[in-house]
């Protein structure tokens, strides 16, 4: 976790932070600390609180000798209670600070449930628009790490079905950086899920936040034949799943969400109507899951373009399994090719 | 001897603790109180004003609850009786300090200086809160139950930070006490050190529930001591003694002390709101005996037996309470003019663009219907 972190910049200084001499790799945990680290850096509201976050620097190093470097009152670990966590940053926001939140595991931030949906996402609301918000959540989702039960949960759902909520998911270490600055600049609350799957996974890049907007989708990989959506810890997958497809002769356009709410219209049924076919995958069970409204809204914006009904490779509608099954459970590649499949090719279609 | 206890484990137990008796600054007949303890009795000028307030806020809590009979009102919880508790607890704060409020804080929103009107925009009926939280330092009333006590946790752990001469005070009711978020809150607040107190309004009943089924700690203060939290346990009738333990535990979070938890036995004379029946669940006998504990009699009776109120100041502040109550009626007797396209407004910072979309067809929809039919 010590690679790929740039020089330290002066801790409460307002400059903007020094950027990296030039391409690196670099993990998306590490992009992430470095996030972190920049926005405490530039904007003294900032701070970081949350289970283990100070001394140990979290159960996956995001916030690494953070507190070290910026002190015991900008970085702090808290007692162990996610509805205080949550319910208390709420209150310090109203008092000027920028809080940025860790929840150790998706599952582990349900006690906080309320806090979030009941007043992190209304009182900007409940107050015609005098009480801002802008608290980050942060919360490691997803499986793919043989994690034991509790710690593998895609909660995405819930919180897309939150007005007042911002939700998005980096899908790559470059993007995990810039979201996550985006984020703590942005002045509603947002939920911002790491797929844990991928904290290790490399990538060389500059570490910017300039580039596409907080709610835009980016094209990952264009295509002609297909779009395939993804977000998270199934970028990786989608983009691996493309590059097979050539063989078979599809030409696979994948789209990374980054944002899932609220929700690229635009690029999305730009794509969709061009290519007349598309794909959505995620871990999360399928049934009343995020892809059932990726589904929906396409259909309805581009049923005329539409080649094939629209599909969705999801997780089973099954507890998320335990180690020993999740290869099972997950979406694989094989799995999207295999949907791709089904999506009514004629001869001379692609 | 060695010891087994983990750093930060300290002995001290006994400063934390609530005494057994409430403490209280003036009997129920209007004399001295037999138990002070720590607490001071507020100047005259002080008690005058908890005295106005308290008159002018049942004054408004009265006719908020014919309003709700009225149909202008679409719920109100009463807090009658606990008047007392409402006023001290808000003259008690400094200009700068935060209140934060539950539904049946109204009369303590009032007396902080919020307009009645705005004071009672949500109970009326509309979406908002009615008042700019930052003007008063009052947080929007909170619905659900304790919640609120974390937002004050973290607000007041947030002027410590920023080195902010600042409090917080969270007001919250016996059945409130077995909500998780309250431990939680006071935990935080004791491990921070955060510049907040803790008014438990102990009026005996959770809607219905009565306190022995709600809890079985010998008293809601001494659970102050297993967060490490000091606490009083007061007579909740008294204005005197709520104001003084209320600034006590102000002025404790000012210098630095941290939290403080009071609870303050008291009343709900009226049933949980307007659309509840207390006959169902309490003896009209046991309401008689809290009528003849009145807080505003047993100020009063102290005031004119220390010749600090006569009948001249008397009438005056019931001419000024009937004032307040017809500017209520009138201002509430008008229809409440609402924009259907404000819904959209105030979600995000921004609307997002199928916000704006939805709007936009929300707009054309009543559009189409304002239409005369052709």
């Amino acid at each position: 976790m010590t690679t790929a972190v740039s020089p330290a910049t002066t801790a409460g200084s307002t400059s903007k932070a020094t950027p990296p001499p030039g391409p690196a790799p670099v993990t998306m945990a590490a992009a992430l600390n470095q996030a972190l680290a920049d926005s405490l850096a530039c904007d003294e509201r900032v701070v970081v609180l949350g289970e283990d976050v100070g001394t140990l620097g979290g159960v996956f190093r995001v916030t690494d000798g953070l507190a070290a470097r910026f002190g015991d009152d900008r970085v702090f670990d808290t007692p162990l209670a996610e509805s205080a966590i949550v319910g208390t940053a709420i209150g310090m926001a109203m008092n000027g600070l920028v809080p940025v939140v860790e929840m150790q595991f998706d599952a582990f931030a349900y006690p906080a449930f309320e806090q979030v949906t009941s007043h992190l996402a209304k009182l900007r609301n409940r107050t015609r628009g005098r009480l801002a918000l802008p608290v980050v959540i942060r919360a490691p989702f997803g499986g793919g790490i043989g994690g034991v039960e509790h710690h593998s949960d895609s909660s995405e759902a819930y919180y897309t079905h939150t007005p007042g909520l911002r939700v998005v998911a980096p899908g790559t270490p470059a993007d995990a950086y810039r979201l996550l600055r985006q984020a703590i600049g942005c002045p509603d609350p947002v939920i911002f899920l790491e797929p844990k799957r991928r904290y290790w996974s490399k990538e060389t890049a500059i570490l910017t936040q300039e580039g596409p907007p907080i709610d835009r989708a980016v094209v990952r990989r264009p295509g002609r034949d297909v779009t395939l959506i993804a977000y998270g810890g199934m970028v990786a997958t989608a983009l691996e799943a493309a590059e097979a497809a050539v063989e078979e002769g599809w030409d696979v356009e994948v789209i990374d969400l980054r944002s899932l709410s609220p929700f690229d219209d635009e690029t999305l049924t730009t794509s969709v109507r061009r290519t007349g076919r598309a794909l959505i995958v995620h871990e999360a069970a399928g049934f009343g899951g995020y892809g059932a409204e990726v589904a929906a809204r396409l259909t309805e914006q581009c049923f005329h373009y539409l080649e094939a009904p629209i599909l969705r490779v999801a997780g089973f509608d099954v507890p998320y399994p335990p180690p020993h099954l999740e290869r099972f459970h997950l979406p694989s590649t094989d799995r999207i090719l295999d949907a791709i499949g089904r999506l009514q090719w004629e001869d001379g279609d692609a | 001897m060695t010891t087994l206890a983990h750093p930060g484990e300290a002995a001290d137990t006994h400063s934390l603790l609530p005494t057994a008796e409430p403490l209280q600054l003036i009997g129920q007949d209007g004399r001295p109180g037999g138990n002070p303890g720590t607490l001071a009795m507020p100047a005259p000028a002080i008690l005058h004003d908890l005295h106005r307030h308290m008159v002018l806020g049942r004054r408004f809590d009265a006719q908020a609850t014919a309003l709700t009979k009225q149909g202008r009102l679409a719920v109100y919880p009463s807090s009658r009786g606990q008047d007392a508790c409402q006023v001290g607890a808000a003259l008690a704060l400094r200009d700068q300090d935060w209140l934060f409020p539950t539904y049946r804080d109204s009369v303590a929103v009032l007396s902080r200086g919020v307009p009645a009107t705005e004071t009672l925009t949500l109970l009326r009926g509309d979406w908002h809160c009615g008042y700019d939280p930052y003007e008063y330092r009052v947080a929007p009333h909170c619905t659900p139950l304790a919640t609120n006590t974390l937002h004050a946790v973290g607000l007041a752990h947030a002027a410590r930070l920023r080195k902010q001469d600042q409090a917080a005070l969270v007001l919250l009711g016996d059945g409130a006490t077995s909500e998780g978020d309250t431990h939680e809150a006071l935990n935080f607040a004791a491990v921070w050190k955060a510049p907040v107190v803790f008014l438990v309004q102990n009026n005996g009943y959770a809607i219905s529930v009565p306190l022995a089924k709600q809890t079985a700690a010998p008293t809601l203060a001494a659970k102050g001591i297993g967060y490490g939290v000091p606490s009083l346990l007061i007579d909740g009738n008294d204005a005197a003694a709520v104001y003084a333990a209320v600034s006590a535990g102000i002025e404790r979070a000012a210098a630095g002390g941290g939290p403080t938890l009071i609870e303050a036995i008291t009343y709900r004379i009226e049933a949980h709101t307007n659309a509840d029946d207390a006959t169902r669940y309490r003896a009209s006998e046991e309401v008689s005996a809290w009528l003849e504990r009145d807080p505003i009699t047993r100020l009063e009776a102290f005031l004119t037996a220390g010749g600090l109120l006569d009948d001249a100041a008397s009438d005056a502040l019931a001419a000024e309470a009937e004032q307040l109550a017809e500017d209520v009626r009138r201002q509430l007797n008008t229809d409440v003019s609402v924009d259907p396209a404000e819904m959209f407004e105030h979600v995000y910072a921004h609307p997002t663009a199928a916000l704006e979309r939805q709007r936009a067809a929300l707009l054309a929809e009543l559009a189409e219907q304002e239409e005369p039919a052709s």
